[in-house]
């Protein structure tokens, strides 16, 4: 920032104007979260007196008790069982049928596309209500695979396409010349497709990981035991069961959105650009 | 398809590739997303409170009631609000900010991540974050009121202020997705443009104006018909900060669906307004590609 500044005429005004501008966006976004932090390792009493700056005693205790409760890893567990389920089967479903869009002319094919892309349309709140009474007549209420059967179906619209767009853009050449050699379409999909899709499976893994790991309303209205929760509806719990408590509610928010933060940190370039090139495909 | 042709196709797979592959994605598309919306128009004519099977028909009578109430009407206005807000401020200070950021220097990148990580967080976690930071006893808006002396509001609990509340978490939350997509769109423009117009003598504002800006129009449609989408979808922010109250002064149409119609297991009325939300949204995303972006 100050070499910026000494590289550059000693009055130049805009500079100036953008940078307080830009500290101020980051101040709006950041004061919050680091907040949140430190609220975390205060008393009550230190929390409202002194709501901006560092804790007088660092209470150690309040992260302390919550990383050693089975509640809190109970409920990351439950989230990273549901989203690792809702990624894999959507991966793998919606793969295979994207190879078929990609590759295949058959009567229909066509039809077939546009009913997907349906799914684009509106969000899985229109239809809750059947949707509830759909999985309990299938007897997966309560269940891991009642939130991630409908989060995969819904999952499908945006992967297929995306999918599909890659699959189209690999080299032809490849295909006909399996073909000639007598490779099938299924040994096709498996050894060469996949294989060359990395990118792609990672871009959709990631946007599908992230969507169910911060999912709400689909759990909200499928699961109804506390220890089906995952972490979206575990915390909510936990703030209604300690509602004055902020210091250690801080503490709880600060310690479930450690997991995804550190997600970001090690992976920001394939969360940025999975998040990203599912919107640039709408 | 004659039968060497049919030979053929079998040979090198072809069927079993559509038959094989097809079928998964086709069942769970259909019993999950497709099926549920056709029934939410079905049960949407019945009383019924989702035991046995619906028998109690009752024709248009959820519409009305849900049209009646007064707590949808709050609903739709804020719903009209969100989306206000999300065009008028939110995609302004995105674009202000791409522009800015698309250049290279120290702390660029760093900043873009910054703005970008609201848009990771689970939205119930950034509800829970702000309702601390509106919180009248313990809050930072308390301690910046008390700091100047003056008795802290309870924002959140009053049904003038809860949805000015909520609309400031929606900007927090969502500029930093519309930054990104319009980074990206400023990245991938050709830089010759703006070099010839410099040399041609033309001001920095003039050929963002001129060039920058109109170039990026078709990021801008993409954005404005995101900002639209997830504006009428909005849930799962407000329940942390509101649950729709005060007095349904913070009520959405989701929220609405969720508290009149799930939690009483009213399955006729709640689908009622799925169903309206279902036409809601599938009309304004037909009109807006026939009109808005048929070229992209």
């Amino acid at each position: 920032m100050t070499d910026m500044a000494a590289s550059r005429p000693p009055f130049d005004r805009a500079a100036l104007y953008r940078w307080l501008f830009l500290l101020l966006v980051a101040g709006f976004v950041a004061v919050p979260l680091i907040a949140t932090l430190l609220g975390g390792f205060k008393s009550l009493g230190d929390l409202r007196t002194n709501p901006f700056g560092l804790p007088r005693e660092w209470e150690w205790s309040n992260y302390g008790d919550i990383l050693l409760s089975k509640r809190y890893w109970q409920m990351l567990w439950n989230s990273f069982v549901i989203s690792s389920l809702t990624t894999i089967i959507t991966l793998i479903v919606a793969a295979m049928a994207a190879f078929v869009f990609a590759h295949l002319r058959f009567f229909g094919s066509r039809m077939l596309l546009n009913y997907f892309t349906m799914g684009l349309l509106f969000p899985a709140a229109t239809a809750i209500l059947p949707l509830f009474i759909k999985v309990r007549d299938l007897g997966l209420l309560d269940t891991y695979f009642g939130v991630v059967l409908p989060q995969v179906a819904f999952a499908l619209a945006m992967s297929i396409l995306l999918f599909r767009r890659f699959f189209r853009d690999l080299p032809h050449e490849l295909l006909e010349a399996a073909l000639v050699d007598g490779c099938s379409y299924p040994r096709f999909f498996r050894f060469v497709t996949l294989p060359l899709s990395t990118p792609i499976l990672a871009t959709v893994g990631t946007i599908t990981f992230v969507h169910s790991w911060n999912s709400y309303l689909l759990p909200l209205v499928m699961l109804n035991s506390d220890a089906m929760y995952p972490w979206p509806l575990g915390i909510m719990v936990y703030q209604g069961e300690f509602t004055a408590d902020w210091h250690l509610i801080l503490a709880f928010i600060t310690l479930t959105i450690l997991p995804t933060f550190l997600l970001f940190v090690l992976a920001q370039k394939h969360i940025v650009a999975g998040l990203t090139v599912g919107a640039v495909k709408g | 398809m004659s039968t060497t042709a049919l030979g053929r196709a079998a040979a090198s797979g072809k069927l079993t590739a559509v038959v094989l592959f097809l079928p998964p994605a086709l069942l769970l598309f259909t019993l999950f997303v497709i099926l549920p919306v056709g029934e939410a128009a079905w049960y949407s004519g019945f009383n019924w409170n989702g035991f046995g099977r619906p028998t109690n028909w009752i024709g248009f009578t959820n519409y009305e009631y849900v049209f009646e109430a007064r707590a949808f009407g709050l609903a739709l206005r804020n719903n009209f609000l969100i989306i206000v807000i999300s065009l008028g401020i939110q995609l302004p200070l995105a674009l202000t900010l791409a522009i800015l950021l698309a250049e290279k220097f120290r702390g660029a990148v760093a900043l873009r991540m910054l703005f970008f990580l609201p848009y990771v967080l689970a939205e119930v976690a950034t509800g829970l974050i702000f309702s601390f930071v509106y919180d009248g006893d313990y809050g930072l808006l308390a301690g910046v009121w008390r700091f100047f002396g003056a008795e802290p509001p309870h924002l959140l609990a009053s049904t003038q202020t809860s949805m000015l509340a909520i609309l400031i978490v929606v900007v927090w939350k969502y500029f930093g997705f519309h930054m990104m997509l319009f980074i990206a769109a400023l990245q991938g423009q050709d830089q010759h443009l703006v070099e010839a117009a410099r040399i041609d003598g033309a001001s920095r504002w003039q050929v963002l104006r001129h060039i920058t800006i109109p170039l990026l129009y078709p990021t801008i449609r993409l954005s404005v018909f995101f900002a639209v989408v997830g504006s009428l979808q909005l849930f799962d922010l407000v329940m942390p900060l509101t649950r729709g109250g005060p007095a349904d002064s913070s009520q959405t149409m989701v929220s609405f669906l969720y508290s009149h119609g799930v939690t009483r297991m009213r399955i006729g009325y709640g689908s009622a307004i799925g169903v309206i939300l279902f036409v809601i949204c599938v009309t304004f995303a037909v009109t807006y590609k026939r009109w808005f972006m048929r070229d992209d």
